[in-house]
Protein backbone atom coordinates (compact mmCIF):
# COMPACT_ATOMS: atom_id res chain seq x y z
CA UNK A 1 0.00 0.00 0.00
CA UNK A 2 1.54 3.99 -0.72
CA UNK A 3 2.94 5.34 2.13
CA UNK A 4 1.22 8.89 1.68
CA UNK A 5 2.83 9.76 5.31
CA UNK A 6 6.12 10.16 3.45
CA UNK A 7 5.06 13.45 2.65
CA UNK A 8 5.00 16.11 5.23
CA UNK A 9 1.18 16.60 5.06
CA UNK A 10 -0.06 13.84 2.99
CA UNK A 11 -0.67 16.37 -0.09
CA UNK A 12 -3.01 17.79 1.40
CA UNK A 13 -2.04 21.52 2.45
CA UNK A 14 -4.33 23.02 -0.03
CA UNK A 15 -7.12 22.06 2.06
CA UNK A 16 -6.51 23.83 4.95
CA UNK A 17 -8.54 26.69 3.66
CA UNK A 18 -5.84 28.97 4.76
CA UNK A 19 -5.58 30.79 1.58
CA UNK A 20 -7.14 34.14 0.12
CA UNK A 21 -11.68 33.70 -0.46
CA UNK A 22 -10.97 30.20 0.71
CA UNK A 23 -14.69 30.39 2.09
CA UNK A 24 -15.34 30.15 -1.81
CA UNK A 25 -12.10 29.00 -3.57
CA UNK A 26 -11.11 25.47 -2.27
CA UNK A 27 -7.74 25.91 -4.50
CA UNK A 28 -5.52 27.13 -7.05
CA UNK A 29 -3.74 24.73 -9.33
CA UNK A 30 -0.95 25.76 -12.18
CA UNK A 31 0.73 23.60 -14.31
CA UNK A 32 3.37 23.97 -16.68
CA UNK A 33 3.77 21.66 -19.57
CA UNK A 34 7.62 21.13 -20.61
CA UNK A 35 9.12 17.84 -22.96
CA UNK A 36 13.02 17.31 -23.02
CA UNK A 37 14.99 17.76 -26.02
CA UNK A 38 15.98 14.48 -27.38
CA UNK A 39 13.58 12.01 -26.20
CA UNK A 40 10.54 11.89 -28.51
CA UNK A 41 7.30 12.59 -27.00
CA UNK A 42 4.89 10.76 -24.70
CA UNK A 43 3.25 9.15 -27.67
CA UNK A 44 6.38 7.71 -29.73
CA UNK A 45 8.67 6.78 -26.80
CA UNK A 46 9.15 3.37 -25.91
CA UNK A 47 9.58 2.05 -22.06
CA UNK A 48 13.61 2.24 -22.12
CA UNK A 49 12.96 5.80 -22.93
CA UNK A 50 10.33 6.30 -20.71
CA UNK A 51 12.57 4.98 -17.39
CA UNK A 52 15.51 7.20 -18.90
CA UNK A 53 13.46 10.94 -18.71
CA UNK A 54 12.30 9.34 -15.42
CA UNK A 55 15.80 8.77 -14.11
CA UNK A 56 17.34 12.13 -15.67
CA UNK A 57 15.01 14.19 -14.05
CA UNK A 58 14.90 12.19 -10.65
CA UNK A 59 18.49 12.79 -10.58
CA UNK A 60 18.13 16.70 -11.96
CA UNK A 61 15.21 17.14 -9.04
CA UNK A 62 17.47 15.49 -6.36
CA UNK A 63 20.08 18.40 -6.69
CA UNK A 64 17.32 21.15 -6.46
CA UNK A 65 16.28 23.08 -3.76
CA UNK A 66 12.23 22.86 -4.42
CA UNK A 67 12.54 19.47 -4.98
CA UNK A 68 15.75 17.80 -3.58
CA UNK A 69 13.32 15.81 -0.76
CA UNK A 70 10.67 14.50 -2.69
CA UNK A 71 8.97 11.62 -2.62
CA UNK A 72 8.34 8.96 -5.95
CA UNK A 73 5.43 7.43 -6.52
CA UNK A 74 6.04 5.58 -10.02
CA UNK A 75 2.38 5.09 -10.65
CA UNK A 76 3.13 2.06 -12.59
CA UNK A 77 3.82 0.24 -9.58
CA UNK A 78 0.72 0.96 -7.55
CA UNK A 79 -2.88 -0.97 -7.62
CA UNK A 80 -5.84 0.97 -9.02
CA UNK A 81 -7.07 2.29 -5.76
CA UNK A 82 -3.89 3.72 -4.52
CA UNK A 83 -3.61 5.84 -7.90
CA UNK A 84 -6.95 6.73 -7.87
CA UNK A 85 -6.54 8.16 -4.21
CA UNK A 86 -3.67 10.09 -5.71
CA UNK A 87 -6.09 11.73 -8.34
CA UNK A 88 -8.77 12.20 -5.66
CA UNK A 89 -5.98 14.14 -3.96
CA UNK A 90 -5.82 16.27 -6.97
CA UNK A 91 -1.53 15.00 -7.17
CA UNK A 92 -1.79 13.04 -10.67
CA UNK A 93 -3.98 13.95 -13.60
CA UNK A 94 -6.41 11.30 -14.74
CA UNK A 95 -4.48 10.00 -17.76
CA UNK A 96 -1.29 9.64 -15.32
CA UNK A 97 -3.31 7.61 -13.35
CA UNK A 98 -4.50 5.22 -16.09
CA UNK A 99 -8.03 5.83 -14.96
CA UNK A 100 -9.88 6.38 -18.45
CA UNK A 101 -12.18 3.81 -19.54
CA UNK A 102 -9.95 1.14 -21.09
CA UNK A 103 -6.91 2.90 -20.39
CA UNK A 104 -4.07 1.35 -18.20
CA UNK A 105 -1.24 2.82 -16.23
CA UNK A 106 2.19 3.51 -18.74
CA UNK A 107 5.32 2.38 -17.95
CA UNK A 108 7.03 4.93 -16.07
CA UNK A 109 4.08 7.16 -14.86
CA UNK A 110 5.17 8.77 -12.22
CA UNK A 111 5.00 11.81 -9.27
CA UNK A 112 7.65 13.66 -7.68
CA UNK A 113 5.81 15.79 -4.97
CA UNK A 114 7.49 17.67 -2.35
CA UNK A 115 5.50 20.31 0.09
CA UNK A 116 2.87 22.48 -2.18
CA UNK A 117 4.85 21.35 -5.88
CA UNK A 118 5.57 18.61 -7.86
CA UNK A 119 6.40 17.13 -11.39
CA UNK A 120 4.02 14.47 -12.88
CA UNK A 121 6.51 12.23 -15.03
CA UNK A 122 6.01 10.34 -18.72
CA UNK A 123 2.11 12.31 -18.49
CA UNK A 124 0.94 13.42 -21.95
CA UNK A 125 3.82 15.61 -21.68
CA UNK A 126 7.77 14.21 -20.52
CA UNK A 127 7.32 16.51 -17.58
CA UNK A 128 4.38 18.45 -16.28
CA UNK A 129 5.44 20.43 -13.20
CA UNK A 130 2.51 21.05 -10.87
CA UNK A 131 1.69 23.88 -8.12
CA UNK A 132 -1.31 23.62 -5.90
CA UNK A 133 -1.91 25.98 -3.22
CA UNK A 134 -5.02 26.61 -0.80
CA UNK A 135 -7.52 29.36 -1.46
CA UNK A 136 -7.40 31.97 -4.27
CA UNK A 137 -3.56 32.15 -4.87
CA UNK A 138 -2.44 31.98 -8.31
CA UNK A 139 0.40 34.80 -8.01
CA UNK A 140 2.09 32.91 -5.24
CA UNK A 141 1.01 29.44 -6.61
CA UNK A 142 2.89 30.96 -10.51
CA UNK A 143 5.83 31.92 -8.25
CA UNK A 144 6.57 28.26 -7.10
CA UNK A 145 6.17 26.57 -10.25
CA UNK A 146 8.19 28.89 -11.62
CA UNK A 147 10.95 28.49 -9.33
CA UNK A 148 10.67 25.06 -10.04
CA UNK A 149 11.15 25.54 -13.77
CA UNK A 150 13.74 27.75 -13.35
CA UNK A 151 16.42 24.80 -11.08
CA UNK A 152 15.03 21.84 -13.25
CA UNK A 153 15.40 23.83 -16.39
CA UNK A 154 19.06 24.45 -15.89
CA UNK A 155 20.19 21.20 -14.66
CA UNK A 156 17.46 19.72 -17.94
CA UNK A 157 17.77 20.32 -21.64
CA UNK A 158 13.97 21.39 -22.21
CA UNK A 159 12.34 21.52 -25.96
CA UNK A 160 11.76 24.69 -27.04
CA UNK A 161 11.47 27.03 -30.33
CA UNK A 162 12.16 30.58 -30.87
CA UNK A 163 8.92 31.34 -32.48
CA UNK A 164 6.48 28.69 -30.60
CA UNK A 165 7.70 28.37 -27.31
CA UNK A 166 7.81 25.47 -25.16
CA UNK A 167 7.18 22.87 -27.34
CA UNK A 168 4.26 20.39 -26.17
CA UNK A 169 2.83 16.88 -27.60
CA UNK A 170 -0.47 18.59 -28.26
CA UNK A 171 -0.59 22.34 -29.77
CA UNK A 172 -3.39 23.14 -27.07
CA UNK A 173 -0.16 23.79 -24.76
CA UNK A 174 2.13 25.32 -26.51
CA UNK A 175 3.97 28.43 -25.98
CA UNK A 176 3.49 28.79 -21.93
CA UNK A 177 2.87 25.99 -21.19
CA UNK A 178 1.00 26.88 -18.43
CA UNK A 179 -2.76 25.82 -17.24
CA UNK A 180 -3.94 27.91 -14.07
CA UNK A 181 -6.96 26.60 -12.89
CA UNK A 182 -8.88 27.81 -9.43
CA UNK A 183 -11.43 25.33 -8.06
CA UNK A 184 -14.50 27.33 -6.61
CA UNK A 185 -17.65 26.91 -5.47
CA UNK A 186 -20.47 28.45 -6.82
CA UNK A 187 -24.13 26.90 -5.33
CA UNK A 188 -25.58 30.49 -4.94
CA UNK A 189 -24.99 30.95 -8.82
CA UNK A 190 -26.33 27.46 -9.54
CA UNK A 191 -29.42 28.10 -6.90
CA UNK A 192 -30.56 31.44 -8.74
CA UNK A 193 -29.75 29.36 -12.30
CA UNK A 194 -27.88 31.77 -13.15
CA UNK A 195 -24.49 29.90 -13.78
CA UNK A 196 -24.82 28.42 -17.04
CA UNK A 197 -24.69 32.35 -18.27
CA UNK A 198 -21.80 32.53 -16.49
CA UNK A 199 -20.25 29.90 -17.94
CA UNK A 200 -21.44 30.56 -21.30
CA UNK A 201 -19.49 33.76 -20.85
CA UNK A 202 -16.50 32.18 -19.72
CA UNK A 203 -15.77 31.24 -23.20
CA UNK A 204 -16.28 33.98 -24.95
CA UNK A 205 -13.14 35.92 -22.73
CA UNK A 206 -10.93 32.51 -23.38
CA UNK A 207 -11.72 30.63 -20.06
CA UNK A 208 -12.87 27.59 -19.85
CA UNK A 209 -14.67 25.76 -16.74
CA UNK A 210 -14.19 21.56 -15.73
CA UNK A 211 -15.64 19.45 -12.92
CA UNK A 212 -13.74 18.47 -9.98
CA UNK A 213 -11.06 16.46 -11.12
CA UNK A 214 -10.27 18.53 -14.14
CA UNK A 215 -10.06 17.66 -17.63
CA UNK A 216 -13.28 15.51 -18.96
CA UNK A 217 -14.38 14.98 -15.51
CA UNK A 218 -18.41 16.01 -14.30
CA UNK A 219 -19.29 19.14 -11.80
CA UNK A 220 -20.11 17.13 -8.45
CA UNK A 221 -21.44 19.44 -5.57
CA UNK A 222 -21.36 22.91 -7.37
CA UNK A 223 -16.97 22.87 -7.97
CA UNK A 224 -15.84 24.21 -11.01
CA UNK A 225 -12.46 24.48 -12.25
CA UNK A 226 -12.08 27.78 -14.22
CA UNK A 227 -9.24 28.08 -16.26
CA UNK A 228 -7.13 29.41 -19.29
CA UNK A 229 -7.97 27.88 -22.34
CA UNK A 230 -4.75 29.38 -24.86
CA UNK A 231 -1.51 29.09 -23.65
CA UNK A 232 0.75 31.19 -26.64
CA UNK A 233 0.24 34.44 -27.26
CA UNK A 234 0.55 35.86 -24.13
CA UNK A 235 2.91 36.17 -21.36
CA UNK A 236 2.37 34.49 -18.34
CA UNK A 237 1.74 37.37 -16.10
CA UNK A 238 -0.99 38.36 -18.65
CA UNK A 239 -2.40 35.13 -18.50
CA UNK A 240 -2.91 35.18 -15.14
CA UNK A 241 -3.68 38.57 -15.08
CA UNK A 242 -6.94 37.48 -17.25
CA UNK A 243 -7.94 34.95 -15.37
CA UNK A 244 -7.65 36.43 -12.18
CA UNK A 245 -9.99 38.97 -12.88
CA UNK A 246 -12.31 36.71 -14.34
CA UNK A 247 -12.25 35.03 -11.44
CA UNK A 248 -12.76 38.23 -9.27
CA UNK A 249 -15.67 38.74 -11.22
CA UNK A 250 -17.70 35.27 -10.88
CA UNK A 251 -16.62 35.65 -6.61
CA UNK A 252 -18.76 38.73 -7.14
CA UNK A 253 -21.83 37.36 -9.00
CA UNK A 254 -21.57 34.27 -6.70
CA UNK A 255 -21.74 36.41 -3.71
CA UNK A 256 -24.53 38.93 -5.42
CA UNK A 257 -26.36 35.29 -5.56
CA UNK A 258 -26.28 34.19 -2.46
CA UNK A 259 -27.75 37.72 -1.46
CA UNK A 260 -30.65 37.42 -3.76
CA UNK A 261 -30.98 33.93 -2.48
CA UNK A 262 -31.08 35.10 1.16
CA UNK A 263 -33.27 38.26 0.30
CA UNK A 264 -36.13 37.18 -1.93
CA UNK A 265 -36.21 33.20 0.07
CA UNK A 266 -34.46 33.06 2.99
CA UNK A 267 -36.70 30.43 4.75
CA UNK A 268 -35.83 27.84 1.92
CA UNK A 269 -32.72 28.60 1.74
CA UNK A 270 -32.37 27.75 5.91
CA UNK A 271 -34.74 25.35 5.38
CA UNK A 272 -32.20 23.82 2.58
CA UNK A 273 -29.24 24.21 4.25
CA UNK A 274 -30.20 22.69 7.36
CA UNK A 275 -31.54 19.77 5.84
CA UNK A 276 -28.37 19.17 3.94
CA UNK A 277 -26.58 18.95 7.88
CA UNK A 278 -29.32 16.99 9.26
CA UNK A 279 -29.41 14.26 6.26
CA UNK A 280 -25.00 14.41 6.95
CA UNK A 281 -25.28 14.07 10.40
CA UNK A 282 -27.68 11.49 10.61
CA UNK A 283 -28.12 9.21 7.16
CA UNK A 284 -26.55 5.48 7.14
CA UNK A 285 -25.92 5.11 3.69
CA UNK A 286 -24.64 8.12 1.50
CA UNK A 287 -23.31 7.78 -2.32
CA UNK A 288 -20.09 9.94 -3.06
CA UNK A 289 -22.68 12.12 -5.40
CA UNK A 290 -25.45 12.42 -2.46
CA UNK A 291 -22.53 13.49 -0.03
CA UNK A 292 -20.96 15.97 -2.37
CA UNK A 293 -24.36 17.49 -2.35
CA UNK A 294 -25.28 18.06 0.56
CA UNK A 295 -21.44 19.07 1.45
CA UNK A 296 -21.94 21.43 -0.44
CA UNK A 297 -25.33 22.33 0.70
CA UNK A 298 -23.62 22.62 4.27
CA UNK A 299 -20.65 24.67 2.57
CA UNK A 300 -23.31 26.92 1.51
CA UNK A 301 -25.19 27.64 4.73
CA UNK A 302 -21.79 28.45 6.37
CA UNK A 303 -20.55 30.41 4.38
CA UNK A 304 -24.04 32.48 4.67
CA UNK A 305 -23.23 32.19 8.18
CA UNK A 306 -26.52 30.07 8.65
CA UNK A 307 -24.62 26.96 10.17
CA UNK A 308 -22.71 28.42 13.13
CA UNK A 309 -19.19 27.02 13.64
CA UNK A 310 -18.03 24.48 11.20
CA UNK A 311 -14.72 25.13 10.28
CA UNK A 312 -14.22 25.17 6.19
CA UNK A 313 -11.33 22.82 6.71
CA UNK A 314 -13.24 20.33 8.64
CA UNK A 315 -15.64 20.37 5.00
CA UNK A 316 -12.79 20.14 3.05
CA UNK A 317 -11.73 16.89 4.95
CA UNK A 318 -15.16 15.37 4.32
CA UNK A 319 -15.15 16.24 0.63
CA UNK A 320 -11.63 14.56 0.23
CA UNK A 321 -12.08 11.19 2.60
CA UNK A 322 -15.35 10.58 1.43
CA UNK A 323 -14.22 10.27 -2.10
CA UNK A 324 -14.27 6.32 -3.35
CA UNK A 325 -10.54 5.53 -2.91
CA UNK A 326 -9.59 7.11 -0.33
CA UNK A 327 -12.83 5.17 1.89
CA UNK A 328 -11.36 1.95 -0.11
CA UNK A 329 -8.03 2.30 1.68
CA UNK A 330 -8.94 3.38 4.52
CA UNK A 331 -11.48 0.95 5.08
CA UNK A 332 -10.00 -2.19 3.65
CA UNK A 333 -12.30 -2.61 1.39
CA UNK A 334 -12.03 -3.23 -2.62
CA UNK A 335 -12.86 -0.02 -4.65
CA UNK A 336 -16.72 -0.21 -5.54
CA UNK A 337 -17.55 -2.33 -2.52
CA UNK A 338 -21.42 -1.96 -1.60
CA UNK A 339 -20.62 -1.42 2.12
CA UNK A 340 -18.44 1.99 1.06
CA UNK A 341 -21.72 4.07 1.10
CA UNK A 342 -22.36 2.73 4.71
CA UNK A 343 -18.64 3.19 5.92
CA UNK A 344 -18.92 6.96 4.13
CA UNK A 345 -22.22 7.96 6.15
CA UNK A 346 -20.50 6.55 9.55
CA UNK A 347 -17.20 8.36 8.61
CA UNK A 348 -19.40 11.78 8.32
CA UNK A 349 -21.79 11.21 11.48
CA UNK A 350 -18.38 10.85 13.27
CA UNK A 351 -16.42 14.06 11.93
CA UNK A 352 -19.52 16.27 12.50
CA UNK A 353 -20.11 14.65 15.83
CA UNK A 354 -16.67 15.26 16.57
CA UNK A 355 -17.24 18.90 15.38
CA UNK A 356 -20.21 19.54 17.64
CA UNK A 357 -18.37 18.10 21.02
CA UNK A 358 -15.08 20.01 20.16
CA UNK A 359 -17.20 23.24 20.22
CA UNK A 360 -19.14 22.17 23.14
CA UNK B 1 -19.37 3.05 -19.23
CA UNK B 2 -22.59 2.11 -20.65
CA UNK B 3 -25.69 3.85 -22.12
CA UNK B 4 -27.79 5.29 -19.39
CA UNK B 5 -31.08 5.19 -21.72
CA UNK B 6 -30.34 2.21 -23.55
CA UNK B 7 -28.29 0.07 -20.50
CA UNK B 8 -26.60 -1.75 -23.67
CA UNK B 9 -24.20 0.07 -25.88
CA UNK B 10 -21.21 1.95 -25.05
CA UNK B 11 -21.46 5.80 -24.07
CA UNK B 12 -19.87 8.08 -26.27
CA UNK B 13 -21.30 11.94 -25.58
CA UNK B 14 -21.13 13.13 -21.76
CA UNK B 15 -24.32 15.31 -21.83
CA UNK B 16 -23.83 18.38 -19.01
CA UNK B 17 -26.90 20.26 -18.18
CA UNK B 18 -27.92 22.41 -15.97
CA UNK B 19 -31.66 22.77 -15.11
CA UNK B 20 -34.08 23.48 -12.46
CA UNK B 21 -30.81 24.84 -10.78
CA UNK B 22 -29.12 21.07 -10.63
CA UNK B 23 -26.03 20.29 -12.82
CA UNK B 24 -26.27 16.74 -14.28
CA UNK B 25 -24.48 14.81 -16.21
CA UNK B 26 -25.97 12.02 -18.97
CA UNK B 27 -24.00 9.43 -20.53
CA UNK B 28 -25.56 8.23 -23.77
CA UNK B 29 -24.49 6.05 -26.72
CA UNK B 30 -24.94 7.49 -30.00
CA UNK B 31 -28.09 5.96 -30.77
CA UNK B 32 -30.00 7.57 -28.13
CA UNK B 33 -28.14 10.85 -27.86
CA UNK B 34 -29.32 11.06 -31.72
CA UNK B 35 -32.85 10.11 -30.56
CA UNK B 36 -32.86 13.24 -28.16
CA UNK B 37 -31.41 15.59 -30.32
CA UNK B 38 -27.65 15.68 -29.49
CA UNK B 39 -24.73 15.58 -32.06
CA UNK B 40 -22.49 12.91 -31.23
CA UNK B 41 -18.68 14.28 -30.90
CA UNK B 42 -16.88 15.24 -34.28
CA UNK B 43 -15.10 12.97 -35.90
CA UNK B 44 -11.49 12.33 -34.90
CA UNK B 45 -10.39 10.61 -30.98
CA UNK B 46 -9.64 14.20 -29.18
CA UNK B 47 -11.38 17.57 -28.89
CA UNK B 48 -8.75 18.86 -31.90
CA UNK B 49 -11.05 16.43 -34.27
CA UNK B 50 -12.80 18.84 -36.03
CA UNK B 51 -9.98 21.54 -36.11
CA UNK B 52 -7.52 18.86 -37.70
CA UNK B 53 -10.13 17.73 -39.85
CA UNK B 54 -10.98 21.13 -41.30
CA UNK B 55 -6.65 21.27 -41.57
CA UNK B 56 -6.54 18.15 -43.85
CA UNK B 57 -9.36 19.66 -45.91
CA UNK B 58 -7.65 22.95 -47.02
CA UNK B 59 -4.15 20.55 -46.65
CA UNK B 60 -5.63 19.08 -49.80
CA UNK B 61 -2.97 16.90 -51.02
CA UNK B 62 -2.40 13.41 -49.25
CA UNK B 63 1.08 14.12 -50.17
CA UNK B 64 1.66 16.37 -47.16
CA UNK B 65 0.22 14.54 -45.00
CA UNK B 66 2.14 11.84 -45.66
CA UNK B 67 5.42 13.26 -45.64
CA UNK B 68 7.59 12.53 -42.24
CA UNK B 69 9.08 14.66 -39.71
CA UNK B 70 12.80 13.23 -39.79
CA UNK B 71 13.66 13.15 -35.98
CA UNK B 72 11.20 10.83 -35.32
CA UNK B 73 9.25 9.37 -38.35
CA UNK B 74 5.81 10.50 -37.64
CA UNK B 75 4.13 12.15 -40.48
CA UNK B 76 1.16 15.10 -40.42
CA UNK B 77 -1.71 12.06 -40.93
CA UNK B 78 -0.57 10.75 -37.92
CA UNK B 79 -0.46 13.61 -35.67
CA UNK B 80 -4.29 14.11 -37.38
CA UNK B 81 -5.28 10.63 -35.70
CA UNK B 82 -3.99 11.28 -32.63
CA UNK B 83 -4.10 14.85 -32.09
CA UNK B 84 -0.33 14.19 -30.69
CA UNK B 85 2.83 15.04 -32.08
CA UNK B 86 5.75 12.63 -32.14
CA UNK B 87 8.74 14.58 -31.27
CA UNK B 88 9.89 18.43 -30.93
CA UNK B 89 11.58 18.33 -34.27
CA UNK B 90 7.71 17.71 -35.62
CA UNK B 91 7.23 21.51 -35.10
CA UNK B 92 9.52 22.53 -37.25
CA UNK B 93 8.95 19.58 -40.11
CA UNK B 94 5.18 20.76 -40.40
CA UNK B 95 5.82 24.48 -39.15
CA UNK B 96 3.26 25.26 -42.04
CA UNK B 97 0.14 23.95 -40.58
CA UNK B 98 1.04 23.44 -37.42
CA UNK B 99 1.40 27.52 -37.39
CA UNK B 100 -1.70 27.88 -38.66
CA UNK B 101 -3.49 25.67 -36.68
CA UNK B 102 -1.55 27.38 -33.29
CA UNK B 103 -3.48 30.57 -34.70
CA UNK B 104 -6.86 28.84 -34.72
CA UNK B 105 -6.28 27.87 -31.17
CA UNK B 106 -4.19 30.70 -29.61
CA UNK B 107 -5.29 33.62 -31.56
CA UNK B 108 -1.40 34.20 -32.05
CA UNK B 109 1.58 32.49 -33.19
CA UNK B 110 4.11 33.95 -31.83
CA UNK B 111 5.28 33.28 -27.60
CA UNK B 112 5.58 35.76 -25.66
CA UNK B 113 6.23 34.35 -22.57
CA UNK B 114 9.15 33.61 -20.40
CA UNK B 115 12.02 32.49 -23.07
CA UNK B 116 14.42 29.42 -22.06
CA UNK B 117 17.93 29.80 -21.98
CA UNK B 118 19.78 26.69 -21.80
CA UNK B 119 23.07 27.93 -23.33
CA UNK B 120 25.28 31.11 -24.09
CA UNK B 121 26.92 31.55 -21.20
CA UNK B 122 29.73 29.47 -20.42
CA UNK B 123 29.73 26.17 -17.94
CA UNK B 124 31.77 27.97 -14.94
CA UNK B 125 29.23 30.98 -15.28
CA UNK B 126 26.55 28.72 -15.21
CA UNK B 127 27.14 26.84 -12.62
CA UNK B 128 27.90 29.92 -10.43
CA UNK B 129 24.98 31.78 -11.28
CA UNK B 130 23.29 28.41 -10.76
CA UNK B 131 24.49 27.94 -6.93
CA UNK B 132 23.66 31.27 -6.09
CA UNK B 133 19.95 31.01 -7.48
CA UNK B 134 20.15 28.08 -4.83
CA UNK B 135 21.38 29.86 -1.87
CA UNK B 136 18.95 32.36 -2.71
CA UNK B 137 16.09 30.11 -2.95
CA UNK B 138 17.94 27.57 0.29
CA UNK B 139 17.54 30.92 2.53
CA UNK B 140 14.22 31.61 1.33
CA UNK B 141 13.17 28.73 2.15
CA UNK B 142 14.87 28.02 5.50
CA UNK B 143 16.91 25.37 4.33
CA UNK B 144 20.10 26.76 6.25
CA UNK B 145 22.35 23.66 5.82
CA UNK B 146 21.97 23.82 2.38
CA UNK B 147 22.32 27.43 2.44
CA UNK B 148 25.79 27.53 4.74
CA UNK B 149 27.08 24.29 1.94
CA UNK B 150 26.16 26.65 -1.09
CA UNK B 151 27.73 29.94 0.28
CA UNK B 152 30.88 27.60 0.94
CA UNK B 153 31.25 26.38 -2.73
CA UNK B 154 30.30 29.68 -3.89
CA UNK B 155 33.77 30.96 -1.79
CA UNK B 156 35.98 28.47 -3.49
Amino acid sequence: MIDLSLMADGGMGWLDASGPESHLVLSTRIRLARNLAGYPFQGRSGDAERERILREVEAAARDTVLLGRAVTFRLDRLDEADRQLLHERHLVSKELAGLDPGARVRYGAALLHQDRIGVMLNEEDHLRLQGLCSGFALAATYAEVDRLDGELGRRLGFAFHQEFGYLTACPTNVGTGLRASVLIHLPGLVLTKEVSRVLQGLAQVGLTFRGLYGEGSEVVGNFFQLSNQTTLGKSEGELLDHLARVVRQVIEYEEQARQVLLQSAPTVIEDKVWRAYGLLRYARNLSFDEAMNLLSGVRLGVGLGLIPGIGMYTLNKLLIQSQPAHLAVAENLPLGDPALALRRAALVRRVLEDDVERRG
Amino acid sequence: MTCENCGEREAVVHLTQIEDAQVTTVHLCERCAAERGVEPPPAGKTPLGSFLAAIGDSEGTDEAGQAKCPGCGASFANFRETGRLGCAECWTAFEAPLRDLVRRLHGSTVHVGERYVSAGSTRAERTEDDLRERLRLAIETENFELAADLRDRLRK
